[in-house]
Parts: C-alpha cells; structure tokens; sequence
C-alpha cells in the first residue's frame, strides 16, 4: 500500500483573507514576530497498489485534473509506504 | 424560447430560475444532473446553490455530473449557457470561463441588494441595454471574489468580455462599492465565443412583481431579443 501526501496552497499573489485574518489573531496573541500565515489544504489518497512510480504518475494527474486549481493553486506531493 | 435549468444536488436556485422564464410565458424545465439529454434547449442556465456541498472548492465537483458534458458540447456549438453563482464556479471549474471565485475579501457570507453596471451591449444577454445601465440586483454568496491572473484580466477588458462590474447607485466603481473584493469589480463575465455568461448577481431573484427590484427582468428580456433576432 502506498500513500499520497498531497499538500494545496493557494500561488503567491492570489488573496488569502482567511490565512490575513488568522495572522492577525495570531499578532494579537502577543506572537509579534509572525510575517505571514497561509491556509492550505492537506488532502491524503491511500492507494492499494505498490508500484510507486505508477502511484505518483496516478497522483500527479489526480492533482492537475481535481484535487487543485490551476488558476489559483499550486500543489506538492510526497509518496510513502503504509 | 425552451429553457433547461439543471438540478444538482444542493442546487437550490434552481426552481426560482425555471419560474422566472416561466412566469414569461417560456417551456422552461428541470434537468436532473445525471441526465444526458438537456431536451433541445434555446438557453441552459447552471443555477446558483451549494452543489456536491461546496466540497473541495465550490463547483469542482459538479463538472463530473453526466450533464456536465453535454452542457460542453452544447456550448462549443454556440449554445446559450447562463451560470449564476454557484452555476459561475461551475462554469470556471469547467473551463467554459477563464479564473476562479475566492472566498470574499472580509470572509462574510453576503447577502445584500447590490447595483452593477452593464457594460457592453455586445452580448445575447444584455442586447439591447444601453451601457452605463444601472440594475439593482441581488447577491448571496461566500465565495464570490473572482480571481483572474494580470494577463486574463487584460483579455476580458480588451475583448469587451466584462458584461457586469458592481458600483453604487450613481454607477460608481472601484474598492469602495465592491463588496467582495473581486478584481476590477467584475460581478459577471462572458466567454470568447460571446455564449457562456457567468455571473455572481441572481438575476431570477430580481424578477417578480412580489418582490422590491425587478432589474432582473431586464436581462431576461435582452436574452428574448437576442432569440427573437436570431430566429
């Protein structure tokens, strides 16, 4: 069995008011040394097959096809054994 | 004019969409999203809603309905397709229009009364609106800021493809009346081929007697002139 880690964010320069907001909480807890927080996305496909070049082949298009947008994300993946 | 409205799960526009062409005296109907056959329509509206429960990113997942691909092959034959909301993120997943709705600038879901100018005439959807119009329209979204990269933006603007940009009453743009953040204050925006509207503002919401503003009639009627000249 293989797993694919597949991490989303949004590219830089696109709006992120929600990863704004929550920086903003965070400098108001007293963590003044925060420059930037972003919110991303984790998402994690649990593959039963062990080829792990055919598993990142499958995940790569997984991400350009669904999982991210191309307008306005860009993605990375890592593959391990479970 | 025969009007196909499709139903997806957590469409919820979908009926006030199909009584407002019906209400006008059209054979408007409901289109079940696993369907193949939109019926012969003259216009296919994909209607606001939360369809596939937003999930993912809202709209990502209704382009997958059987529906889907015929509302493609209808609209790369020419055929009129009008989203609205939920039906716009639909329509940019789909790759029928460039960019992508955000979440709101102030993160709020917003539900209010909005102005938006028309801005070009050059459309089966606003035929016959003298630019500059001012309609007062409602909008109802969480994820309504359209995204689109420096260069999209610069084809939309040069190829006359913004129809709507949010304003205030005396038509004035800009970051003070844009109520989502969406770039140039785009409410709604039409494809190369001048056959594709998206836009955020439910115009089927504007459109009875029973309710304050009908401005959404006005779009309505130029989506008749165009029929009626192109018959």
């Amino acid at each position: 069995m293989l797993r694919a880690k597949i991490f989303v964010q949004l590219k830089a320069g696109v709006l992120d008011p929600q990863g704004k907001a929550v920086m903003n909480s965070l400098i108001t807890m007293g963590y003044k040394d925060v420059v930037q927080t972003t919110i991303s996305k984790y998402i994690q496909v649990d593959f039963d097959n062990s080829d792990v070049e055919e598993v990142k082949k499958m995940t790569k298009e997984m991400c350009d096809n669904l999982l991210a947008n191309p307008n306005t994300e860009s993605y990375r993946f890592e593959i391990e054994e479970i | 004019m025969r009007v196909s409205v499709i139903t997806f799960p957590g469409s919820n526009c979908d009926y006030d969409a199909r009584d407002a062409f019906a209400e006008r005296g059209h054979d408007a109907r409901l289109i079940w999203h696993k369907d193949r056959d939109l019926e012969n329509p003259d216009l296919v509206i994909i209607p606001g809603g939360f369809s596939y429960g937003d999930y993912l990113r809202c709209g990502a997942l209704a382009r997958f309905s059987p529906i889907v691909s015929e509302v493609l092959a209808y609209a790369q034959k020419g055929g009129l397709v009008l989203g609205i909301c939920n039906g716009f993120q639909i329509l940019t997943e789909a790759g029928l229009l460039p960019g992508a709705l955000l979440i709101n600038k102030n993160l709020n879901f917003i539900c209010q009364h909005q102005y938006l100018k028309v801005e070009t005439s050059d459309s089966p959807f606003t035929k016959g609106l003298i630019p500059g119009t001012i309609l007062d329209i409602p909008i109802a979204h969480k994820e309504g800021n359209f995204y689109v990269d420096p260069d999209g933006l610069k084809r939309l603007q040069d190829e006359d493809r913004i129809l709507f940009r949010y304003c205030d009453e005396t038509g004035r743009g800009g970051a003070e009346t844009n109520p989502n953040g969406a770039v140039d204050n785009i409410a709604g925006i039409i494809n190369a081929g001048r056959n594709v509207l998206g836009m955020m503002p439910h115009p089927e919401r504007a459109a009875s007697d029973s309710v304050c503003s009908q401005d959404g009639k006005h779009i309505f009627s130029a989506i008749e002139r165009f029929f009626n000249s192109s018959r």
